[in-house]
């Protein structure tokens, strides 16, 4: 307790320093022209200077290879915004903890960011179990719960769940565009389903069955994220016939997936979901987990020619403006991290944050981001537009298919987006994603 | 006599914690929340080792059945709060007398070695029948502060006062039978069996009883756990809480219930103080999420070094009266004739 009040008034000299600062400042250049209101302790987690926001995220266990990128990079792209002025000249302080993908660590975790650390929101909190955990403590609490970092659709529940929002493309949605893609590329084949057993492979397979005629598909093999023997689904899905295998798998299980295929001399065209498909941090499990069992593989021979889909620009796309804006912020932050799919979520979830909170206004409330979120966001990062309204929660709405091509998505379609509904149309994006803003910061 | 004044200093003391917790902010609430519940487990556990001289490394388990039959009641139910509660002990007792009696053959290591079993095999269940239980997902438990209260009582000062309540009521029951001709019989058995079986004692249904009633006192506390996280999910009754709960109470100080206090703060507050302590030295990621369970350990390690019978034995032997000792030294659990000073030891 003591220990806080020092840092109270710490943050309270630093806050008087700054404000004198800005009063100096303000004479000679005008850098806030339009509004000149003082900044405001308006909410909680909201100072005269800082906006403190928390997050779960699975540092270490099963989930952590590659997810543990995604905090880290949002925190980059904060960085990036405080150096450059922050909002509103207010600078954002993130504090992620560690709920190593645990829903009872989760529970406890965020009841620390909300009561202890007095959060204003919970920002991209990681998992569809994990977050199931809090997403009612947070709603009662009145705590905005924004860009959920998980696809299920049960983040899009306005009347029940007011202040949760979703952000990536939700795994129905992505279900529907994988088997659209699949209807129509490998009509009459045998395909096979592999998913993870809860609401993430479920939604998954919900979309794809929009899609697929049942007839076609000759084996569902489910697994649980806590066991990792998954030779029995494969043998199956062999046994079963399957030509084309669909994965909505975490990717731990996408590389074991991979590597129980090829000790079975099994060889289907994998399509596998965005959550489990980044290419560098697929290879590295796929060598690593190969040389667990003693042998020596190519992870990036092993992904070749995977399907996948992606509702971000594609990192080897080095002439878009996005992957550039990304690449710098990369290089001048987290230089040490890989330049990879977790990476590139984290940098575009964390602009996307910024676009909101740019929106709520100069002294917010926490209803503020939400009325925020539900009036629209205008498309930015991703490349189909978000569907946010009073009254749909759901984020990104669409994404191209792609193929792993020597470790790098190459596109190979266009952007198509669709609805959640058995029969909404999947049509082609008619729109054109903006380019990034020189800044590299959003406009209010 | 003993009764009333137990029953007197847990008034007293319930007075101390209502004070401390309109006191104390939302946050420290929830902790005391989670310590209580965790006292619940522990204050079982050690009276099952401390005084009947059996080892169970699978209470965890017995949380796990607390937990989770409390979660269905209160969501298939809607029973009330405190039948809730009552409903999870007996539950955890029922499944810790049908455990406990085919246990009742194994001795030492061999009886750590089944519940250890228990503890690995039971929360895979929760996958298995996902249906009832939830899968990994878990269920969701929530519970509502009472009305009259009124709309802006904090939700967390009504956590820690029903987990509290939950605590001092299990810490007097178990107070009050290691007092008596029961408490007495245990330590008999611990002791010498032999002996204890000459005198004319069951040894068999003694040790099953302590059984049944550690497993009740984990169910209680399993159901304490998942009112105050919201959550029951087979994470959260993995191996490592079985051990932590043994760890608490040997740390705290075996036999000694106030020890079980001692080794649930221990529990619950070292790690968070250790992560927060890391993550404001500037260590980021990976390091900041591995330090604090090695510190943990280093604390453990210190405690044990400096402390042999637990804090509350440390305490006695730094601040209490020369005579009778408070708490077991492990050790002292080997031995099969331990000397006459351990006669009265036991609940303080």
């Amino acid at each position: 307790m003591r220990r806080s009040h020092r840092n109270l008034a710490a943050v309270a000299g630093i806050a008087a320093v700054a404000m004198l600062a800005a009063a100096c400042g303000s004479s000679g250049s005008s850098s806030k022209p339009s509004s000149s209101s003082a900044l405001t302790a308006s909410a909680p987690g909201i100072t005269a200077t800082t906006i403190t926001i928390g997050s779960h995220q699975p540092l270490t266990g099963v989930a952590a290879p590659g997810y543990d990128e995604i905090a880290p990079a949002s925190n980059a792209y904060f960085q990036y915004v405080n150096a450059h002025g922050g909002i509103y000249g207010r600078k954002i302080v993130y504090k992620y903890l560690n709920d190593q993908y645990d829903p009872t660590i989760t529970a406890t975790v965020v009841h620390q960011l909300v009561l202890q650390d007095n959060v204003y929101s919970i920002f991209n909190g990681l998992g569809t179990p994990t977050h199931l955990a809090v997403v009612k403590y947070l709603n009662s609490s009145k705590v905005p719960d924004v860009f959920v970092a998980s696809g299920c659709e049960c983040w899009n529940a306005p009347s029940t769940y007011p202040y949760t929002f979703g952000w990536q493309l939700d795994y129905v949605r992505e279900g529907k565009i994988l088997g659209n893609y699949i209807e129509q590329h490998f009509k009459g084949k045998k395909i096979g389903y592999f998913y993870q057993d809860d609401e993430f492979g479920m939604d998954g397979v919900k979309g794809l069955n929009y899609e697929i005629p049942k007839s076609q598909v000759v084996a569902a093999e489910s697994y649980n994220p806590a066991v990792i023997n998954i030779a029995p689904q494969v043998t199956a899905l062999k046994a079963a016939g399957a030509q084309v295998v669909v994965s909505f798998s975490v990717p731990a299980f996408t590389a074991l997936l991979r590597l129980n295929s090829l000790k079975l001399s099994f060889a289907p065209q994998l399509v596998v979901s965005d959550v489990g498909s980044d290419p560098i941090t697929l290879a590295g499990l796929l060598e690593s987990f190969a040389k667990q069992g003693g042998a020596t593989v190519s992870g990036n021979a092993l992904t070749q020619g995977i399907i996948t889909d992606s509702y971000l620009p594609s990192l080897g796309d080095t002439s878009n403006s996005w992957i550039q804006l990304f690449t710098k912020i990369h290089n001048q932050y987290i230089p040490k991290l890989p330049m990879d799919g977790n990476v590139g979520y984290g940098l575009a979830v964390g602009y996307t944050f910024v676009q909101a909170m740019l929106k709520a206004g100069r002294n917010p409330t926490r209803q503020d981001l939400v009325n925020a979120i539900n009036a629209g966001l205008p498309q930015g990062v991703a490349v189909a537009p978000y569907a946010y309204s009073a009254t749909n929660h759901d984020g990104i709405t669409g994404a191209y298919m792609a193929m792993i091509n020597s470790g790098a998505l190459t596109s190979i379609g266009p952007v198509q987006v669709t609805d959640t509904s058995p029969t909404g149309a999947i049509t082609t994006f008619s729109g054109t994603q903006p380019a990034a803003p020189a800044s590299g910061i959003p406009s209010p | 006599m003993t009764m009333v004044r137990h029953l007197a200093a847990a008034i007293a003391v319930a007075v101390i914690l209502a004070v401390l917790s309109i006191q104390l902010g939302s946050y420290r609430d929830y902790q005391m929340a989670e310590v209580a519940a965790y006292v619940a487990a522990v204050a079982g556990l050690t009276v099952l080792i401390g005084l009947s001289g059996q080892i169970s490394i699978g209470n965890g388990a017995f949380m796990a059945i607390g937990g989770y039959g409390g979660a269905l009641l209160l969501i298939h139910l809607n029973w009330p709060l405190e039948l809730v509660l009552l409903a999870s002990a007996v539950i955890a007792a029922a499944a810790g007398a049908i455990f406990g009696l085919a246990a009742a053959r194994l001795r030492g290591p061999y009886l750590a070695g089944a519940t250890l079993m228990l503890a690995v095999a039971l929360p895979s269940l929760a996958d298995q029948y996902a249906g009832a239980f939830g899968g990994d997902q878990g269920l969701s438990v929530s519970i509502n502060t009472p009305a009259f209260l009124g709309p802006t009582f904090p939700p967390t000062r009504w956590l820690a006062w029903v987990t509290c309540a939950g605590a001092l009521i299990t810490l007097v029951l178990l107070a009050n039978l290691g007092r008596s001709r029961v408490g007495r019989s245990w330590r008999a058995v611990r002791d010498d069996e032999v002996a204890a079986s000459l005198s004319g004692l069951n040894v068999a249904r003694l040790q099953v009883l302590a059984f049944v009633v550690s497993a009740a006192c984990a169910g209680l506390g399993g159901a304490l756990l998942a009112v105050v996280t919201t959550i029951v999910a087979p994470g959260a009754y993995t191996l490592t809480l079985s051990i932590g709960l043994l760890t608490a109470a040997v740390i705290g100080g075996l036999g000694s219930l106030l020890g079980a206090v001692w080794g649930s703060l221990l529990l619950v507050l070292v790690p968070t103080y250790l992560t927060n302590l890391a993550a404001s030295h500037g260590l980021s990621g990976a390091a900041s999420s591995s330090v604090p369970i090695a510190a943990y350990g280093v604390v453990l390690i210190i405690v044990m070094l400096v402390f042999p019978a637990g804090i509350q034995g440390g305490l006695r032997r730094l601040f209490g009266p020369a005579a009778p000792a408070a708490a077991v030294p492990i050790n002292a659990l080997r031995r099969r004739r331990p000397a006459s000073e351990h006669q009265e030891e036991g609940t303080t």
